[in-house]
């Protein structure tokens, strides 16, 4: 497929899995269209682009959807192949790179979420200990990945950098919610840098929400998740 | 790249540890096999597998891979021969999207079915069945996922035809047949008969005495 097709993504701004859509694009500084889904009325293309899930993000080159956002990354990667590279060169710095994007997603994120739903002060601060346990296990990650650079993908931002930095704006707005710190200075320095340096780069900071505005949306969102299923 | 130093930690009955030996196999690598005691794990699985303490692991050059999607992404980013990924950007995609599908989906239905029982068990039924029959639409009239000879997705998703029938068995279900899903029903009576893939399925009769008794020590709880 051309690689000038036209390139479209759907998805919601709150998302962090639709930014890691949009940020492996500007990597590549690609121009795609940012179709933002209703997500209580979800569009006739995105139900026919993702039948089988009907989530976002969905990312459409020319006609084909791809989906699911760490197999779009790839795709990203795989088909605007000039530099930079998102995936690491080496197979085995891309088999850690990817154990460590799959942990997010299915042991960490989980977990993450739980903080909200926690019931109870012990049960949360159960949570909130596995959840900084993670960010333990990706700081010793941080500093084998990076090898003394700036992120996990080296000079560059990469895979894992994209994976798990799309959730920071969400580990913030957890943190003034709850009054703790989940990346701090004290158990994950590097990775409290590394934060930084992230939502600063140009690739990111136009699509990072503002704390602010996703913990106002965070709080329409609890309010709505409340009225659906009251305690008891 | 050849004869050099690959090792895979496995458990004999483990789909997980198939996929990785299938992919080894059809590369024609060759590799040492550790049997892991996962009731003693053994100090090498946990150095190797901090986060799971899991098998497989891959062990290359002395280097863990540990996930088996992972290392079967590995393995085919480090030995070129027989390519499990196809080639087309768009076509790779589609195959990781039925392989997660298939993991994310259709194996904890299919678990549930297995270990639950009443009303609980006949939901996780109905759930295998419709995510097995969507997991079918991505396989469509081919004779394999990855078309004319196998690929990423026949590796990763193959070992549930085996397992699908180990839980109808022990289980006293039905879950996939040649009315419901005549596609995927064909799939999974092809897909073991292949002589790669058949050398290293274990026995049946074992297969089905372990999931037997894994299953008798589950229900023997409840009355």
């Amino acid at each position: 497929m051309a690689e000038s097709s036209e390139v479209k993504v759907l998805g919601a701004w709150p998302s962090p899995f639709v930014m890691r859509a949009r940020i492996a694009l500007n990597i590549k500084q690609v121009n795609y269209a940012f179709l933002e889904e209703n997500l209580g009325e979800k569009s006739e293309l995105l139900l026919k682009s993702n039948p089988v899930h009907k989530k976002v993000p969905v990312l459409i080159h020319g006609d084909k959807p791809i989906c699911e956002s760490l197999i779009i990354v790839q795709y990203i990667d795989d088909v605007w192949s000039s530099a930079p590279s998102i995936l690491p060169s080496d197979p085995y710095d891309r088999a850690i790179a990817r154990f460590w994007a799959a942990y997010l997603d299915e042991k960490w994120y989980p977990s993450m979420k739980g903080i909200a739903t926690a019931q109870g002060e012990e049960a949360k601060k159960a949570v909130v200990d596995q959840v900084v346990e993670g960010f333990v296990m990706l700081e010793e990650a941080f500093v084998k990945c990076s090898k003394g650079k700036p992120f996990f993908g080296g000079d560059q931002i990469g895979y894992l950098d994209i994976a798990f930095g799309c959730f920071l704006g969400w580990i913030r707005v957890t943190e003034k919610f709850n009054g703790i710190k989940l990346i701090d200075q004290a158990k994950t320095p590097q990775l409290l840098k590394w934060a930084d340096r992230f939502c600063q780069h140009p690739a990111v900071n136009g699509v990072m929400p503002e704390t602010e505005k996703l913990a106002e949306f965070a709080k329409i969102l609890m309010a709505k998740m409340r009225a659906a299923n009251p305690p008891n | 790249m050849a004869g050099e130093s690959v090792k895979l930690l496995g458990f004999w009955c483990s789909p997980y540890a198939l996929r990785v030996k299938w992919a080894l196999k059809l590369k024609g690598i060759e590799y040492e096999y550790v049997e892991e005691d996962l009731v003693n794990k053994s100090p090498q699985l946990l150095q190797y597998n901090p986060a799971y303490k899991k098998i497989p692991v891959l062990v290359h050059h002395g280097k863990p891979v540990v996930e088996s999607l992972v290392i079967l992404e590995y393995i085919d980013d480090t030995w070129k021969q027989n390519p499990i990924l196809p080639e087309d950007p768009y076509e790779r995609a589609v195959a990781r999207f039925w392989a997660k599908f298939a993991d994310d989906k259709c194996v904890p239905a299919m678990m549930g079915a297995f270990t639950k029982q009443g009303e609980e068990k006949e939901k996780a039924v109905k759930e295998a069945q419709e995510n097995l029959k969507i997991l079918e639409s991505g396989l469509g009239e081919k004779s394999f996922f990855g078309g004319d000879k196998i690929g990423f997705v026949d590796i990763a998703v193959g070992w549930i035809g085996v397992w699908v029938r180990l839980t109808e068995e022990v289980a006293e279900v039905n879950l996939v047949d040649a009315k419901t899903m005549p596609l995927l029903n064909a799939w999974f009576e092809r897909f073991p008969e292949l002589p790669t893939i058949k050398e290293c399925i274990p026995p049946w009769d074992k297969l089905l005495e372990h999931n037997r008794n894994f299953h008798k020590r589950l229900t023997a709880g409840s009355t």
